[in-house]
């Protein structure tokens, strides 16, 4: 590893609360690639004899309404957040980088448009444009990624054009541009890479809000759609059986929570590893 | 300052357009039609009939003259009917919802800001001690919680457990019978929840902000001056330090409001609360057109009065901007 990667990770590990949200991370990534080899259970084996059953130690999270497994469900359920978490907040980079390295790059009046797009973006209150959106399509949770995308761009468009704007008047790059590099090659090259750390830290905190919106959405019955397991959809019915089935709320709820919490500490923990002078 | 002002008011007008604009656009690129909501409910409804109600609500016409028709009576405050079976004017029905979901956020805004700015400025000065990490933790929670699901195990636990809080609506059945002092006490009684678990969840990013703020403000040199030069540090946090850290708070107040206004659609829904959010829901579910995009458009030009508001603020504060040098 190069020397400033390793003085990178050095802050980082340095950092309790970010190392236990990376630490995680992984295990629900890990649960949730082998979901099948953990669990007896079918997640949408319906089971008539086994209906809301209090945890147990054959069902661990007890059973819903169906009675089905719900831990199974849970680590099923994390196979969507995560799918959601990582394409939507892919497709916002993407668009938030290319807005943004253009943006900054050939300023002037496409820089002044681009900006004046993410100006008004931003004043719409991000979850009425998605609900507008989702409820009109046919339930899909890839329309649910591409819309979450589509909405959370304008925060890396800023900071990448930001970036560009520093780095566009460095010596190394005039350096290139004195040799004969085409813009291309000056924006791929030597800009894009040099941008591209304060995009992670929002990337990892995008992908945490991703994963409750979806969440949300699922709750609300226009997310994913059953039987698929999802954790806002497992809520959906938590709220139904509250008075006689707590294990239905409490436990997505609480993968919710703890996954969305790992994010950003994660998130938090590279920005401070990225930038000594806020460590602590 | 005259002149940052006027300009900056100038700069609403394009930025309206373009929020009609995306409103429109979003409306419009989603297949099906209300018509067909509204049709499907009964077979027998033929093709002429069908084609009659296209033509009453301007759907047959191209995009770009409904979106002229659209716009030209915007200008004039009037976003049409609703397509809902009362077929009132949508300026009506959210009027009578703005109220509410207003002075919810409102309220929640204030709190969080009178709450978020001395936890930030306590971790700041108590940086890396267990208060800092503790503050830390508990903001960070508030972040990390699904909102809907707090709201849940609140309702579940205040609510039906203890019997302590009412968990839907804004005010009790019969209740405008009460003398004012008991109404109002009705009313706070219903929105403690919702309030204070908005609140709670909007909490993290600005105590953050006000955090890191503080700390770049404390490693400036003229603080260092202050101190040696035997300034009370009482003194040089509250009156040297904070006076500064707390300018770029101001502009963050405008860019909270659509998180909050959006976020009203889970607490309204689940609390059974009659404000914006709601109808926004009720709208979207059976595709009334105008109520959604008014409502849009309404959502985001609030948020656009609100910036407009916090620069102005801002540029009072900031004595570079107010002599006239920014």
């Amino acid at each position: 590893m190069s020397e400033p990667s390793k003085e990178f990770w050095k802050r980082f590990a340095g950092n309790r609360f970010a190392t236990a949200g990376l630490m995680v991370i992984v295990i629900l990534f890990l649960l949730s690639i082998c979901a099948a080899f953990i669990t007896p259970y079918d997640p949408d084996a319906l089971d008539a004899w086994h209906v809301l059953l209090p945890p147990t130690s054959a069902h661990w999270f007890g059973t819903d309404e169906l009675g089905r497994d719900v831990f199974t469900r849970v680590i099923f359920g994390a196979r969507v957040s995560l799918k959601v978490g990582f394409v939507a907040v892919g497709i916002a980079v993407l668009i938030g980088t290319v807005v943004g390295l253009f943006a900054g790059f050939y300023g002037g009046w496409v820089d002044t448009l681009l900006m004046r797009v993410v100006d008004i973006m931003l004043c719409f209150p991000t979850f009425f444009l998605i609900l507008a959106v989702i409820a009109m399509l046919e339930p899909s949770i890839w329309y649910i990624m591409i819309i979450i995308g589509l909405t959370g761009w304008m925060g890396v468009a800023r900071l990448v054009r930001a970036e560009v704007l520093s780095l566009k008047s460095r010596d190394f790059v005039l350096a290139a541009r004195v040799l004969g590099a085409s813009d291309r090659r000056i924006i791929f090259r030597h800009i894009l890479p040099n941008a591209l750390s304060p995009v992670l830290v929002s990337a990892t905190l995008g992908v945490a809000g991703a994963i409750l919106t979806e969440s949300a959405l699922s709750f609300l019955g226009i997310g994913v759609q059953p039987p698929t397991p999802s954790w806002g959809n497992i809520l959906t019915s938590g709220k139904d059986y509250i008075e006689f089935a707590w294990w239905l709320s409490l436990f997505p709820g609480v993968a919710i929570l703890i996954t969305v919490l790992s994010y950003n500490l994660v998130g938090e923990g590279i920005r401070d590893a990225l930038d000594p002078r806020r460590q602590g | 300052m005259a002149n940052y002002l006027l300009k900056r008011v100038l700069m609403l007008f394009p930025l309206l357009i373009g929020i009609t604009l995306i409103t429109f656009t979003v409306i419009h690129l989603a297949p099906g039609e209300p018509v067909e909501m509204q049709t499907a409910m009964s077979p027998k409804v033929s093709a002429a009939s069908r084609a009659r109600l296209r033509e009453f609500y301007g759907l047959d016409k191209p995009l770009h003259v409904q979106y002229g028709l659209w716009l030209s009576h915007l200008a004039r405050f009037d976003f049409g009917r609703s397509f809902a079976p009362d077929n009132r004017q949508v300026t009506d029905k959210i009027v009578e919802r703005i109220p509410i979901t207003i002075s919810l956020n409102v309220i929640a805004l204030i709190l969080e800001f009178g709450l978020a700015i001395p936890i930030g400025i306590l971790a700041a000065v108590h940086r890396d001690t267990l208060l800092d990490r503790g503050i830390s933790v508990f903001v960070f929670l508030g972040f990390a919680v699904p909102t809907f699901w707090l709201a849940l195990l609140c309702m579940y636990f205040f609510g039906v457990k203890l019997s302590w809080l009412p968990i839907s609506g804004i005010h009790s059945l019969g209740s405008e019978r009460l003398p004012a002092l008991a109404r109002y006490w009705d009313v706070a009684k219903h929105l403690l929840l919702p309030v204070a678990i908005a609140t709670f969840g909007s909490l993290a990013g600005l105590s953050r902000y006000m955090r890191s703020t503080m700390l770049e403000v404390l490693s400036q040199d003229y603080i260092t001056t202050a101190r040696a030069k035997g300034v009370r540090e009482r003194a040089v946090i509250y009156k040297h330090a904070l006076k500064n850290a707390l300018l770029p708070v101001i502009t963050l107040l405008g860019f909270s409001l659509p998180g909050l206004i959006g976020g009203s659609v889970i607490f309204e829904t689940i609390f059974a609360i009659p404000g914006m959010g709601q109808l926004f829901y009720q709208g979207v579910m059976s595709r009334d057109y105008p109520l959604v995009m008014g409502i849009l458009v309404i959502g985001a030009g609030l948020t656009l009065l609100g910036n407009l508001l916090a620069d102005f603020c801002y540029a009072f504060a900031d004595p570079r901007i107010r002599h006239g040098r920014g």
